[in-house]
């Protein structure tokens, strides 16, 4: 890695509970990770184990009844966990950290313009004439591989893939440092998937982004994740480098091992495919102990009653597990 | 070849789009071409894979072999039977040998019926039992099939109250119950979590050697395909471009278009991230409307030469024993 390693954002500590009539669910419950400058950081884990929640508790937006009932989010030494909306508004959503939302390419809204679209965007944001900001678009259009007729079109008349880029750019246009994919290629097909994947690649390069990259498919995240985070019913349980995720030796959290099993893989002949039997918990009433405790096959008698802490078990290599704490 | 369950032969479904006036006067239809001529055969007790994108007719051929659709043109035979054209009452009877399971779990189900009756009402719409304890037991056992245990449990459970793997298996058990020859799976895993869809796909694939079931899984997935098909047909805006056994396809791809679909499979290994990952396709897929004349691949093949245009379209050869491409460089 030639760029250097200072961290942009840093979460510490960070709760999201969802206040339901039927009680408090947990969504993100004191989870604490930290992303680099020029990197890209993936969040995995099956649905509804809190990877969307965190984008937003990024954003500082938590979806109602949602709400940041603890913790800090630091983004260039400051915390912006305590910011009104106003502030977060002007000056972090999209000029510091922007977002990809799951979904987003069929937001675009049907009755308008591309261009009059992302238009839109800038001038909420800056104090930029038309002429400049009309400059603006058409670079970030250049940059995301589309041509600059694409303006004048209506989103009906664009491909998915297109759509998805459009999508890329408007999140690239205020130039902020963290971007945030959710799901970016979730819906596209395998192909279009490939390319949106490369385009990534290529903004991170040229403009030194840092991207967090949300997916519940470790496939995909083994071509984009320089590291990653796998997260558990609102905890996360395992932090690792490409190679101690992917590499000969894998994970070492029993969930991140069975996930990587189930995983499907094109180049080798398997006749038995792993799986994780049950589902996730319930995040009103999680299990007591290891909230993986109930799934997990190698559970032993402490993992029932006591949390495992994260633990540093190799340089960059953190786990939850107490298997791990052990050996 | 008394072991074809399935043999479809040049099927066609083509829909008309609505005319401007001025095709109205001129008597011009334009039509979509979604499927465009497809001819194969599955054996009975094996599960045919059916690969592709979005909108190259792999959801319409399934509809078609379930006679949800009526076909523009081909024939389809089933167990020896000419059934591309049936009367109401032939119609019922296919239907019950010929079931399908569909793509959303959370849509092909009444929010308002119990498992149970999920599961009963095929049974009364065929007349199979009209003794209620009787039906019971059908219930039980099918849901006893699909690994839901214990049946007792499950049966007065709404949809809502199941994970969508559950469900999924809620309606495996549904095609079930009618004691099928075939299954049409039309992307049965993609909407359900990674940790579970292979537990949906190994079930299936018990049930299946189980009761000797011929599967059509279709899918865009190839990944899932290897592992569950034992035969794949790729196809490519309406016709299909390359056919065999699945390893054999995944590991010696013959056409252009499936190298290129396997080259943009992601794989869970290291070391591919600082990498830009080469897919040998350009362009993105035409319109069904306005099909290429030629190869239909060549505008976005690598390798396209100027007799791919000029030339007919290529018709599946046999390159080697058992599989079939339809190129005229590889092939």
């Amino acid at each position: 890695m030639l760029i250097c390693m200072d961290k942009v954002l840093e979460v510490k500590h960070l709760k999201l509970y969802y206040f339901t009539q039927k009680g408090v669910v947990r969504a993100v419950d004191d989870i604490s990770f930290d992303l680099k400058k020029g990197e890209s950081l993936g969040l995995v884990g099956e649905s509804g184990c809190g990877k969307s929640t965190t984008a937003l508790a990024l954003l500082n937006m938590p979806a109602r009844p949602g709400k940041i009932v603890g913790g800090k989010i630091i983004l260039d030494g400051e915390d912006i966990v305590p910011l009104s909306e106003n502030e977060m508004r002007k000056k972090i959503r999209w000029e510091k950290i922007s977002m990809v939302f799951q979904g987003a390419m069929n937001c675009l809204t049907p009755v308008y313009t591309v261009g009059k679209q992302m238009m839109e965007t800038l001038q909420e944001h800056g104090e930029m004439d038309s002429i400049q900001a009309k400059k603006r678009i058409l670079k970030y259009i250049n940059l995301v591989g589309l041509s600059e007729d694409v303006i004048r079109r209506y989103p009906h008349e664009l491909s998915g893939g297109m759509k998805q880029r459009i999508v890329i750019a408007t999140a690239l246009f205020l130039e902020p440092e963290i971007v945030i994919c959710d799901e970016p290629t979730t819906a596209l097909d395998v192909v279009v998937q490939a390319q949106i994947i490369n385009l990534m690649k290529e903004l991170k390069q040229k403009l030194g982004l840092s991207l967090i990259f949300i997916t519940h498919d470790l496939a995909t995240e083994a071509e984009v994740a320089d590291r990653l985070v796998v997260m558990y019913a609102g905890k996360v349980v395992e932090i690792g480098t490409n190679e101690q995720i992917y590499g000969e030796q894998g994970p070492a959290h029993p969930y991140t091992q069975k996930l990587l099993k189930a995983t499907p893989r094109l180049h080798e002949k398997v006749n038995e495919l792993a799986f994780i039997p049950g589902a996730p918990p319930d995040l009103l009433d999680p299990p007591s102990g290891c909230r993986f405790h109930l799934r997990c096959s190698e559970v032993m008698e402490k993992c029932k009653t006591e949390e495992p802490a994260l633990v540093e078990i190799e340089p960059k290599h953190w786990v939850a597990c107490w298997r791990c704490q052990h050996g | 070849m008394d072991n074809v369950i399935v043999k479809v032969e040049n099927l066609k479904k083509w829909f008309p789009i609505r005319r401007t006036i001025g095709e109205l006067f001129r008597h011009e239809q334009k039509w979509v071409r979604a499927v465009d001529g497809i001819t194969f055969s599955i054996d009975k007790g094996k599960i045919f894979g059916l690969v592709g994108e979005s909108g190259c007719g792999k959801t319409t051929t399934g509809k078609l072999l379930m006679k949800l659709l009526e076909p523009t043109g081909g024939k389809i035979m089933f167990e020896g039977k000419d059934v591309t054209h049936l009367e109401p009452e032939a119609l019922k009877k296919y239907r019950r040998s010929v079931q399908m399971i569909f793509q959303d779990p959370y849509a092909s189900m009444n929010p308002r019926f119990r498992a149970r009756d999920v599961l009963e009402e095929p049974l009364i719409i065929h007349h199979i039992s009209e003794d209620r304890a009787e039906r019971e037991k059908l219930v039980s056992r099918a849901l006893e099939e699909v690994r839901l245990i214990p049946p007792e449990e499950f049966m007065s459970r709404f949809p809502h109250m199941l994970s969508g793997g559950q469900r999924q298996r809620v309606a495996t058990a549904r095609t079930l119950i009618l004691s099928p020859s075939m299954i049409v799976a039309d992307e049965p895993v993609s909407m359900i979590d990674l940790s579970t869809r292979a537990e949906i796909l190994h079930m299936m694939k018990a049930v299946q050697r189980e009761l000797n079931l011929t599967y059509l899984y279709i899918t865009h997935d190839l990944s899932t395909a290897r592992y569950f098909t034992d035969q794949i047909a790729v196809m490519y805006l309406g016709k299909i471009v390359e056919m065999g056994e699945s390893d054999e396809i995944i590991d010696h791809p013959v056409h252009p278009y499936t190298k290129a679909l396997i080259a943009a499979v992601c794989e869970p290994v290291s070391g591919k991230v600082n990498r830009i990952k080469e897919v040998p396709i350009k362009g993105e897929v035409p319109s069904a409307e306005d099909i290429p004349r030629g190869c239909r691949f060549h505008p976005r093949c690598v390798y396209a030469r100027t007799q791919c245009w000029k030339e007919e379209e290529p018709q599946l050869v046999e390159v080697s024993s058992g599989h079939w491409a339809a190129c005229r460089i590889f092939a």
